[in-house]
């Protein structure tokens, strides 16, 4: 009587992430399987909200209700420590003659939106001026910040190519801040007008504080999850784009039209284009038909080329966990991989980073070395 | 198939104790993964390969009860040989939680210990219903002692001797305090030892059972001590905190047992509890209240018959308010 592992495909945890109800009649096996599969793709939280929410806990058998409190007592605590963290930011930057502009995380929960719900936060990301940065950085030392041990082709690997500073960690409270000077690296292809980000960023009333406006919002939001190379917490994004998009939408009616303007104004028309597909096809959004032809054409994308993205990310979007993994999605996480690289860098310099990287990785008990 | 006595699929699940399966029988459930552990209420999946974990899994928890292929397990976690080029020349092993590494590798001779301290991570990590504190515990009468110490305090060594004798072994590292109810849930874990203390364990308890010693870990030389049958026995049965008690060994001191404030007491509580923070205002209240119902003390030992001693009279002093 060998147990049959039970599998638990993306589209079932998708389901119960948007209706939690659901949970109440899944067998045993099957909610093993789910708080596994959530867990690792970060949407436990988001779950765990929904199922309170719901008022269904206690029809939940009594192994699973513990995992159920403790990922909620673990993201209500981090919605306490990230407005914790971001005041200490504040106090540290609040001499900067400059915006400092939330992005991410930090944002969507200062900003108190639906997005922040059940979310767990990571580092706290901004946005600031690039002939700013080197304030900024002396700025956050002072307070106690600092980068960690850094040899000197990660130094050149962040400051000259890429749009942030190495991270920084606070030496009290080992919380890291990524401090960037524009939404996608120097290096890449597509790469945004910062200022242009900045001059339409909004302050946070009370606060040294602001944020994008939420077109940009939802822009930036899109840009990272496509232009990412790994996708563990592809799923969680694409949750967090489907709720930006769903808030803001109804808060304006020219939401819609607005976002596309914006996009092409950007040049990250095709970024746009795919979270709209992407969110729409795999969590249902509603996304106004018209909009789609219009970002295809802008973004300059052929048949052919949509599909193949398509193929990939309807696949690596879903989570990575051995219950839910097919061959097909190893195959479409390999070609974000590259991607992702390949958007990010020039093929010369592409191929010099990935051999570093791979050589490293044979002697290096870390895989995790940039 | 053939169902044989020996099947371990044939046993009733709750009756099963671990050391009635072979060490074959373990082997092979282990192998493919269809092997879980109940320790206090939670059930730890485990895969395995390696025989030297195979082998203290076998003495270390012969009195536990443990399921084949279980509908839910609290954790999926597995020890392994990294797959990379150092298993050719300096081999070391892993220790996976649902397929992620939280930690480095270690040397690949401790493979069995982290196990052990990779579980108790598992549970300070992901287990938010209770407030988890870096202390020992146990029961007697239905009353617990808490001891938190920092390492080389003798913590490990007083609450090997206590679960050796009578008093009923909760935990040795992580106390689990329920924050509605106030009670602390066991787990009847293996005691962590290192050093001089496994030989004054082993010569105080001889015949009781242990893993094999490790040597050369970033502790020295360190093993782990089976908790004794009673312990496992009612490990899901929570007890209500009574004492709080600092110990100190101090060579050649005589046994000092002397009240200990409970401002400081709590604030050690808030500093060494893993999840505190977590918690928040729960966590406050929780702590305010043990720290409130318990007697607080610092205790000074150096021979493990003088700490007995001293305990059974926390216990008489109990009986005497109570008369």
């Amino acid at each position: 009587m060998t147990g049959q592992m039970v599998r638990l495909d993306g589209h079932a945890l998708i389901e119960m992430v948007r209706e939690p109800t659901s949970v109440r009649s899944m067998p045993l096996r099957q909610l093993d399987a789910l708080l596994r599969v959530s867990r690792r793709a970060n949407l436990l939280g988001r779950l765990a909200e929904g199922i309170h929410a719901a008022g269904i806990e206690q029809d939940l058998p009594s192994q699973v209700r513990p995992h159920v409190l403790s990922a909620r007592m673990l993201t209500a605590h981090q919605r306490d420590a990230i407005a914790w963290e971001v005041r200490h930011i504040g106090v540290a930057l609040q001499d900067l003659k400059a915006p400092v502009v939330l992005l991410k995380g930090s944002a969507y929960a200062m900003r108190g939106l639906v997005a922040a719900q059940g979310r767990l936060f990571g580092d706290v990301d901004i946005l600031v001026p690039r002939d700013m940065l080197n304030h900024t950085e002396a700025a956050l030392m002072v307070r106690g910040w600092a980068s960690g041990n850094q040899d000197a082709y990660d130094e050149r690997y962040y400051r000259e190519w890429m749009h942030e500073l190495p991270p920084m960690t606070h030496r009290g409270r080992g919380t890291v801040i990524d401090v960037h000077h524009n939404i996608l690296p120097t290096t890449a292809r597509h790469c945004p007008d910062p200022d242009m980000l900045l001059a339409a960023s909004e302050p946070i009333p009370g606060t040294p504080f602001s944020t994008l406006c939420p077109a940009d919002m939802v822009i930036h939001s899109a840009t990272h999850l496509f232009h990412e190379s790994e996708l563990q917490n592809g799923l969680r994004d694409l949750f967090d784009l489907d709720a930006l998009l769903v808030e803001f939408s109804s808060r304006s009616a020219s939401f819609w039209p607005d976002l596309a303007d914006r996009a092409i104004l950007l040049g990250l028309a095709l970024p746009l284009l795919l979270a709209l597909r992407y969110t729409h096809a795999i969590l249902g959004t509603t996304v106004p038909p018209e909009l789609l032809p219009r970002l295809t054409a802008e973004s300059r994308i052929g048949t052919v080329s949509i599909r193949m993205l398509d193929a990939i990310y309807l696949r690596a979007l879903m989570p990575d966990h051995a219950l839910s993994q097919r061959w097909q999605e190893s195959l479409a996480r390999a070609c974000v991989y590259l991607r992702g690289h390949a958007l990010r860098m020039p093929p010369g310099m592409l191929a010099m980073h990935l051999g570093r990287k791979a050589v490293l990785r044979l002697f290096r008990n870390t895989s995790r070395s940039n | 198939m053939r169902l044989d006595r020996a099947s371990p699929t044939a046993l009733n699940p709750d009756a099963a104790e671990i050391g009635q399966l072979t060490f074959g029988q373990l082997t092979g459930l282990l192998h493919d993964g269809r092997f879980a552990l109940n320790t206090g209420t939670l059930v730890s999946r485990i895969r395995t390969r390696l025989p030297d974990v195979v082998r203290s899994l076998h003495a270390l928890y012969a009195n536990h009860p443990y399921q084949v292929d279980p509908d839910f397990a609290d954790f999926h976690v597995e020890v392994r040989q990294p797959r990379n080029l150092r298993r050719w020349f300096k081999q070391q092993a892993e220790f996976l939680v649902d397929g992620e590494r939280p930690f480095e590798p270690l040397p690949r001779e401790q493979a069995p210990a982290f196990l052990e301290w990779g579980l108790n991570w598992s549970i300070a990590a992901s287990c938010h219903q209770w407030l988890t504190i870096h202390a020992a515990s146990l029961e007697r009468d239905g009353l617990a002692v808490v001891m938190p110490a920092p390492p080389g305090s003798g913590k490990s060594t007083l609450c090997a001797a206590l679960a050796l004798r009578q008093w009923r072994l909760l935990s040795d590292e992580l106390t689990l305090l329920d924050p509605t109810s106030g009670l602390i849930h066991g787990l009847a874990r293996p005691i962590n030892l290192k050093n001089a203390s496994i030989d004054l364990i082993r010569n105080f308890a001889p015949g009781s059972g242990w893993a094999p010693e490790i040597y050369d870990t970033s502790k020295g030389r360190v093993t782990h001590l089976r908790p004794p049958r009673d312990s496992v026995k009612r490990m899901r049965d929570p007890a209500k905190p009574r004492w709080i008690v600092f110990p100190r060994y101090e060579a050649d001191a005589k046994p000092r047992m002397t009240p200990r404030g409970k401002a400081q007491t709590f604030l050690h509580f808030a500093q060494n509890a893993f999840n505190y923070s977590a918690l928040g205002s729960l966590a406050f209240d929780a702590t305010g209240d043990l720290v409130d119902q318990c007697d607080c003390y610092d205790f000074v030992y150096s021979r493990l018959e003088d700490a007995l001693t001293a305990f059974d009279e926390l216990l008489d002093s109990v009986d005497q308010a109570d008369t």
